[in-house]
């Protein structure tokens, strides 16, 4: 890391779908530090959720499997990092495509990536075949000395 | 799940009543899936009073529903959205095909909530 970190943490689970509640609330708990606005906390949570549930649909498919989670903390920023040891993914652009699912049988909209791109200020993927994925995202937190009306906090 | 039908308006309304992820997604599936199929309604309502998180899981799940009540020759809205959830539903573009609703408009029945 370039940058020195203020605070960290990691986490491991197996790869369960009841897991993925566990995940985000986790990352925002963490998170919360920060002093994020509601709304910042929201795509964090989207954007864990989205990662967590491609590792266990398309990284692990539905198989069981270790998902970690590492989260940095900066003056006014969250690093996390997603990663599976599962299948990877061949296509990395493709897979990036808004709409493009590898498993339009399960009803999945193939959103998942474009969301996280969106909701996130960075995102990075890579991914080896047969070794696994890591999704690396960054969200920048404002800073806000005044406390906005109507604001709650976690 | 909580599901209500106004036999005199073909309306049914389906109250989720929890986070909408890949996991609660299945269970919500065959709840919408049975109450769609038993009462083969002109229109189903997806009440998210109570929804406080959604991810893309949810796109998917709303248009497969979407998909059999429109095979029924039926309508789909939503109403109640809160502005988090709204954002998941407008990077998609399914807004266009599945309305949100003001739930003033919906005829017939009376809504205590409104978006």
């Amino acid at each position: 890391m370039k940058n020195v970190y203020e605070n960290e943490m990691k986490l491991e689970f197996s790869s369960k779908s009841t897991n993925e509640s566990f995940a985000r609330i986790a990352v925002a708990a963490f998170a919360s530090q920060l002093d994020p606005k509601l709304e910042e906390i929201a795509d964090i949570k989207t954007a864990v959720s989205e990662a967590v549930t491609n590792c266990i649909i398309h990284g692990y498919e539905n198989k069981e499997g270790i998902i970690k989670i590492e989260c940095r903390l900066f003056a006014n920023s969250i690093e996390i990092e997603i990663s599976d040891n599962g299948k990877g993914i061949e296509d990395i652009e493709k897979a990036k495509e808004p709409l493009y699912t590898s498993k339009s049988d399960l009803e999945r909209s193939g959103m998942g990536f474009t969301i996280m791109e969106s909701f996130m200020d960075e995102m990075k993927v890579e991914s080896v075949l047969g070794v696994g994925t890591k999704v690396t995202m960054k969200k920048m937190i404002k800073e806000s000395n005044v406390i906005e009306e109507n604001e709650i906090k976690i | 799940m909580k599901a209500q039908y106004i036999k005199e308006d073909k309306l049914l309304i389906l109250e989720i009543t929890e986070e909408i992820d890949h996991h609660s997604c299945e269970k919500i599936k065959k709840r919408a899936d049975y109450e769609i199929q038993v009462h083969i309604p002109k229109k189903v309502i997806f009440d998210f009073s109570n929804v406080n998180f959604m991810d893309s899981s949810g796109i998917g799940m709303i248009i497969g529903r979407y998909k059999l009540v429109s095979m029924f020759g039926g309508k789909t809205s939503l109403i109640n959205v809160k502005p988090a959830i709204k954002k998941v539903f407008e990077m998609s573009g399914i807004l266009k095909l599945i309305p949100i609703e003001k739930t003033e408009e919906i005829g017939g029945t009376k809504f205590e909530k409104c978006i």
